[in-house]
C-alpha cells in the first residue's frame, strides 16, 4: 500500500472520485482511496480495509491512497495522479471560470440565485456574500451551523430573498432542476417542501398523474424547526401565494415543531388558493378544513393536488365573520361535549395559545372552567356545570349567563355557540337565546357565530331556528368543520407578508450561479438554464491564520 | 481604530485612475530625483546589498560606476563598492523606476513625468533597445559608448522635442497603444510608434544636424521598447498617486530585483514586504533554457500594479506566443485579474472585452482569499551579468509578501 497526502489541495468530490475510479483501474491496482482527510472520511477508508495507522493527513489535505500486488504498480499509479486530475481540455479555448461570486454575477448579472455545494463550514460566507449581492440561495451544503442558518435566513428574509437550507436536497424553479431534481412537466401546482425527498417524491408522483408543477421550494430540513421557525416555508407560502402561475399548493414535511405548525397553517388559511398539506405523524383537525386540505401521505397529497386543480375546487377563503382583530379574543360556549372537543383540536391548529376544559392537541387546560382567559372553548355539559341543573341542551339558562358575561368582556371580540336539535333537545332554543344576542348585537361589536346541528324534521324547525338567529345579528352555519373554519380566519391576523419582496424569484429564463460541485453546473447547462460555474477553493487556500485575519478585517 | 477598508481602497484607486501623467522632459537625475547624489546608485526592486545582488544587477551597478568614472573594470567597481563609497538604494524610494536592473546613476538622463492631477512626479531613465545592454548587466565599452550617447546627444534632443510638443500625455498615448495590441509592459510595439510619430517634427525641429536627426530618430523607431521607459514612469507617477491612503489594501508597488520581489501597500506607508523572486515560465531564444535564467528582476511591474502589462492582456492576445498559450488565455488572464483587483480603470479599455476597463487596483485581501496572484509579463535575462535578454514569460510573486503585508496591516489598523 503506498499513499500520497497533497496539503491544501482542494477538489470536488466527484473529481476525487474519478480520480479513484481511474487509479483502481490501473494495471496492478486492487482498490484505491481518494478523499479529503476529514475524520469522517478516513474511517470510511479505514473501514474500505484501508491501513490509515501512521498517516498524518488532516481534513485540509488530500489523501490518495493505493493498495495494489506489488509497490512498483502502486507507484506507477500514483505517478498518474497529476494526468488523471487534469481536466479534459475542450477544443479551441478554454472558457474563463470565475473565482468568486462577484466575478461570476458579472458575468451573470441576470442570475438570480446562486446554488452553493461547498463544504459546510465554507458555506455560510459563500451564503453570506451571494445575499450582500442580492441573489437567492440553493444551499445544498450540510454541517452548516444552526446558528448561521438562523442568521442566513433572518437576513435574506429582511431583504426580500430566499434561502433553501442549508441541507437542501433539490428544488424546482420555473421549471429548472436544481441539486437532485427529477424531471417534472411544468404545470400549476406549488410546493414548499422541508425535506429533499419529499419534494422529489410529490412533485414526481404530480408529474405521473398528469400533472404539472410551477415551482418546487426546498427550506432544508431543520427550517420548521423552533429556533428557526419555519421562515424559508412562510416565505416560500407567500411567494406561492401571490405567483400567477400557481392554483393550488401542496406543503410537506417532516414532523414540524407545533409552533411553526402554528404559524404555516395560519398562514394558509389566509391564502386565496387551496393548499394540501402533509406533515408527517401530524394529527389534522379535518380531512378539508376551509381552503387546508390535509392529505396522510405523500403520495395522497399529490393525488389531491391533481384532483383539486381537476375539479377546480376553490373554496374562497372570505370568512362571513369579520376578522376581531390581534387584540380581542374568542370564547366558545358549548353544550355539546364532542363538538368542543373538535373545535378545540381545529383552533389549537391556528391559534396559541387556546384554552379549554376539553384541552386536545396544542390547547392548554383551563385553570378555571367558570373563567375564561385568552381564547377559550369551554364545553358547558362537562360534570362541573351539570351538577343539580339540566343539560345545556336543555337548559339554556346558564349558557345564557355565561354569554351575557363574556359579552360584557371588551376583551371578547367574538362568541360561538352551538345549538343542537332533536329529540330531547329543548324545544325552542332560540326564543331563549336569540334576543340575549340581539341585545349584545345592539350593545357593541361582538361578532356571534351559531353552529346548529339537526335536520329539518328535527321538532325545533330548524328553517325557523336558523332565521332566528340570523335576525338576531349572528352567522348561522350548520357544517361544524366550515364553521370552526370560519372561526378560525376571524381569529387570524389580517393576511401579510412577513417579507419585503422586491422582485419575485421566478423570472424565466433561469439564470444561476454555481458554487461547488460541478455536476450541478453541468444538470443547469443540460437543462438549458442559464449558469456560470465558480472555480470556488477554499479561502486563503484553508490557511486559518489567513482566514481569520480576513474577517476581522472585513468586520473592522 | 475603526477604517472603512473599501472607503479607502475606492479612494486609492480611484486617485490612481485620475492620474494624468505628462512626459515633460529629459533631464540628468541628480538635478531631477530627489534625494538623487553622487555617491548614490538607484537599482529596481526592494533595497539589495552587493552581495545578494544578482549577476544582471551586478553588471549594471559595475557598467553604472565604470560610466560614472568612479570604476575602471570588475574588480576596482566591487571594491569601491564593497568598501562602502558608493549607497544602493531602490528607484522607487526616489519616484523612480527602471526597467530590469534599473541602474540609474547621477549623470543619466531621466525622463520627467509630472502628474498634473496631483502635481506628484516620476522618474525613469532612457531605453537602450534591444542586445547587450546596461539594464542586462552589461558594462562593455560598446555598451558605455551608447550609453554616452543616448546621454549626451539623445536626450537633449529629446528634451527640447518634448518641450516644443508642450509634454506628452502618456496615459492618452497608453490607452491608444492598448487598442493597437500592446500590454504596456511586454509589448510596447504600437506605443512606441506613437511616441516616436508624436515626438518626430519636433526633433527634426531641435537640431540642425541631419545626421543626428536621423540617428535619433532611426534609433527610437527600431526600438519596440523606446516608450517603456515612459510608460514605466507614467505608471509610477499614477501609482503613486494612490499611495498612502490610510486603511487601503491595494498594492502601491510591486518592483523585482533578480533577489526579491518587493511589494508596497497604499495603507502601509514606506515598508517593504519582500520574497524570494520566481523563475519565469517562458519562452527561450534559441540557445538558451531555463536553466540560464536569472531571478525575475525589473520594476517594469509598474505596469501591473498600475492596471495594465499583464492585467490588459486580453488586448495584446498576440502576446500569448511567449508562452505557447491561446488568444483565449490572454482573455482569461485579464479575466482572472479583475478577481483581485478593486476597480476597472475609467481610461484603459479593452476591445476585445466590450471596452471594458481594465482590472487595476490589486487588493491584497483578495489575493489571499482567493489564492489568486498578480500575474507578470516580463524578459527574461541571463544569469551572468552582460548576456542580456534570453527569453519572455510570465511570472507570479511569491505570495508571502502579500500574507506578510495583509499581517502588519492587521497589526497596523486593529491590533
Amino acid at each position: 500500500m503506498q499513499y500520497e497526502i497533497r496539503s491544501g489541495a482542494y477538489y470536488d468530490s466527484v473529481v476525487l472520485m474519478q480520480l479513484q475510479k481511474g487509479l483502481a483501474a490501473l494495471p496492478g491496482v486492487e482498490d484505491a482511496g481518494v478523499v479529503m482527510a476529514t475524520p469522517a472520511n478516513k474511517e470510511v477508508l479505514t473501514a474500505a480495509g484501508f491501513d490509515l495507522e501512521e498517516i498524518a493527513a488532516q481534513s485540509d489535505d488530500l489523501l490518495i491512497m493505493v493498495r495494489s500486488d506489488s509497490a512498483e504498480s502502486a507507484a506507477a499509479a500514483l505517478s498518474q495522479v497529476d494526468t488523471l486530475l487534469k481536466p479534459k481540455q475542450s477544443d479551441g479555448g478554454v472558457a474563463f471560470r470565475p473565482k468568486s461570486l462577484t466575478n461570476a454575477a458579472k458575468m451573470v448579472p441576470d442570475a438570480q440565485w446562486v446554488l452553493i455545494s461547498v463544504p459546510g463550514r465554507y458555506a455560510a460566507q459563500v451564503a453570506d456574500d451571494a445575499l450582500d449581492l442580492g441573489k437567492n440561495v440553493f444551499l445544498y451544503s450540510d454541517n452548516v451551523p444552526l446558528d448561521d442558518e438562523i442568521r442566513l435566513k433572518q437576513k435574506a428574509s429582511q431583504i426580500g430573498l430566499l434561502v433553501m437550507g442549508p441541507d437542501c436536497g433539490t428544488a424546482l424553479i420555473d421549471g429548472v432542476g436544481l441539486g437532485f431534481a427529477n424531471r417534472v412537466r411544468r404545470g400549476n401546482i406549488g410546493v414548499v417542501a422541508a425535506s429533499g425527498t419529499g419534494l422529489q417524491a410529490v412533485t414526481s408522483a404530480i408529474h405521473n398523474l398528469g400533472g404539472g408543477v410551477a415551482q418546487g421550494i426546498g427550506t432544508g430540513g431543520r427550517d420548521l424547526k423552533d429556533a428557526v421557525g419555519g421562515v424559508t416555508a412562510l416565505q416560500g407560502l407567500h411567494l406561492l401565494a401571490t405567483d400567477a402561475e400557481t392554483d393550488v399548493i401542496v406543503l410537506v414535511s417532516k414532523p414540524p415543531s407545533p409552533t411553526v405548525v402554528n404559524k404555516l397553517l395560519a398562514t394558509a388559511l389566509t391564502i386565496d388558493k387551496p393548499v394540501v398539506i402533509n406533515f408527517i405523524g401530524y394529527a389534522p383537525p379535518a380531512r378539508q378544513f376551509g381552503n387546508l386540505w390535509f392529505a396522510n401521505s405523500l403520495s395522497d397529497a399529490a393525488r389531491l393536488a391533481v384532483e383539486i386543480v381537476a375539479i377546480g375546487a376553490s373554496d374562497s377563503n372570505q370568512s362571513p365573520v369579520s376578522s376581531i382583530g390581534p387584540t380581542r379574543f374568542f370564547r366558545g360556549l358549548f353544550s355539546g361535549g364532542t363538538l368542543a372537543y373538535e373545535a378545540t383540536l381545529a383552533l389549537q391548529a391556528f391559534v396559541a395559545p387556546l384554552h379549554s376544559n376539553v384541552a386536545v392537541g396544542a390547547a392548554l387546560e383551563l385553570a378555571n372552567p367558570f373563567v375564561s382567559e385568552g381564547h377559550t372553548i369551554v364545553d358547558l355539559g362537562e360534570d362541573d356545570f351539570t351538577q343539580g341543573r339540566l343539560h345545556p341542551m336543555m337548559d339554556n339558562d346558564l349558557r345564557i349567563r355565561r354569554l351575557r358575561h363574556e359579552a360584557a368582556d371588551p376583551e371578547v371580540g367574538l362568541i360561538l355557540l352551538d345549538v343542537v336539535l332533536g329529540e330531547g333537545a329543548h324545544l325552542d332554543p332560540a326564543s331563549e337565546l336569540a334576543p340575549v344576542m340581539e341585545e349584545i348585537g345592539s350593545a357593541g361589536d361582538v361578532e356571534m357565530v351559531v353552529l346548529v346541528v339537526g335536520t329539518d324534521d328535527d321538532p325545533q324547525n330548524r328553517p325557523n331556528q336558523i332565521g332566528r338567529f340570523q335576525d338576531a345579528g349572528a352567522h348561522v352555519f350548520t357544517d361544524p368543520t366550515a364553521c370552526f373554519a370560519a372561526v378560525a380566519r376571524a381569529l387570524l391576523p389580517v393576511p401579510q407578508s412577513p417579507i419585503t419582496n422586491p422582485q419575485s424569484p421566478f423570472s424565466p429564463p433561469f439564470a444561476a450561479i454555481n458554487v461547488g460541485l460541478e455536476t450541478f453546473y453541468d444538470s443547469l447547462i443540460d437543462q438549458g438554464a442559464i449558469a456560470v460555474h465558480v472555480d470556488w477553493r477554499p479561502p486563503a487556500g484553508g490557511n486559518e491564520r489567513m482566514m481569520a485575519l480576513l474577517a476581522k478585517l472585513k468586520r473592522s | 481604530m475603526m477604517i472603512d477598508i473599501e472607503q479607502a481602497n475606492r479612494t486609492a484607486v480611484e486617485r490612481m485612475m485620475a492620474a494624468r501623467p505628462i512626459l515633460r522632459t529629459v533631464a540628468p537625475a541628480r538635478d531631477v530625483i530627489p534625494g538623487m547624489r553622487d555617491n548614490l546608485l538607484l537599482h529596481a526592486g526592494p533595497p539589495i546589498t552587493w552581495e545578494r545582488a544578482s549577476g544582471p544587477m551586478k553588471g549594471a551597478i559595475v557598467g553604472a560606476l565604470i560610466f560614472e568614472g568612479l570604476a575602471d573594470d570588475w574588480d576596482s567597481a566591487e571594491t569601491f563598492i564593497t568598501s562602502g563609497q558608493i549607497d544602493l538604494e531602490p528607484c522607487h524610494e526616489h519616484s523612480a523606476v527602471g526597467p530590469m536592473a534599473g541602474v540609474t546613476s547621477s549623470s543619466m538622463q531621466v525622463y520627467v513625468i509630472e502628474n498634473v492631477t496631483h502635481g506628484n512626479m516620476a522618474y525613469s531613465n532612457l531605453n537602450e533597445g534591444y542586445g547587450k545592454v546596461l539594464r542586462y548587466g552589461a558594462y562593455a565599452p560598446d555598451v558605455l559608448k551608447k550609453l554616452r550617447w543616448m546621454n549626451n546627444t539623445m536626450a537633449p534632443i529629446l528634451a527640447r522635442a518634448l518641450e516644443l510638443n508642450g509634454g506628452l500625455d502618456m496615459r492618452a498615448l497608453l490607452a491608444e497603444s492598448l487598442h493597437m495590441g500592446d500590454e504596456g509592459h511586454n509589448r510596447n510595439k504600437a506605443g512606441s510608434i506613437i511616441f516616436t510619430a508624436r515626438l518626430a517634427p519636433h526633433i527634426v525641429s531641435a537640431t540642425d544636424n541631419r545626421f543626428v536627426v536621423a540617428t535619433v530618430l532611426k534609433f527610437l523607431g527600431d526600438n519596440a521598447l523606446s516608450v517603456l521607459n515612459p510608460v514605466m514612469a507614467a505608471c509610477k507617477a499614477m501609482a503613486d498617486a494612490g499611495h498612502g491612503v490610510a486603511g487601503s489594501t491595494i498594492m502601491t508597488v510591486m518592483a523585482r530585483n533578480g533577489t526579491d520581489l518587493g511589494i508596497r501597500v497604499s495603507g502601509l506607508g514606506d515598508r517593504w514586504f519582500t520574497g524570494p523572486v520566481g523563475q519565469p515560465d517562458g519562452l527561450y531564444f534559441p540557445g538558451f533554457s531555463a536553466e540560464d535564467a536569472s531571478g525575475d528582476i525589473g520594476d517594469s511591474t509598474i505596469t501591473e500594479t498600475a492596471g495594465i502589462g499583464a492585467f490588459a492582456m486580453a488586448s495584446a492576445p498576440a502576446i500569448v506566443t511567449f508562452i505557447s498559450g491561446t488568444p483565449e488565455m490572454a482573455i482569461n488572464t485579464t479575466l482572472e485579474m479583475y478577481e483581485i483587483c478593486s476597480a476597472e480603470h475609467s481610461a484603459f479599455t479593452i476591445p476585445a472585452l466590450g471596452f471594458r476597463g481594465t482590472p487595476v487596483g490589486v487588493d491584497i485581501r483578495r489575493v489571499i482569499e482567493l489564492g489568486i496572484r498578480p500575474q507578470i509579463n516580463t524578459g527574461i535575462a541571463h544569469k551572468d551579468p552582460g548576456v542580456g535578454q534570453i527569453g519572455a514569460g510570465l511570472v507570479l510573486p511569491p505570495m508571502n509578501v502579500f500574507e506578510d503585508a495583509l499581517v502588519a496591516f492587521a497589526e497596523h489598523y486593529i491590533a
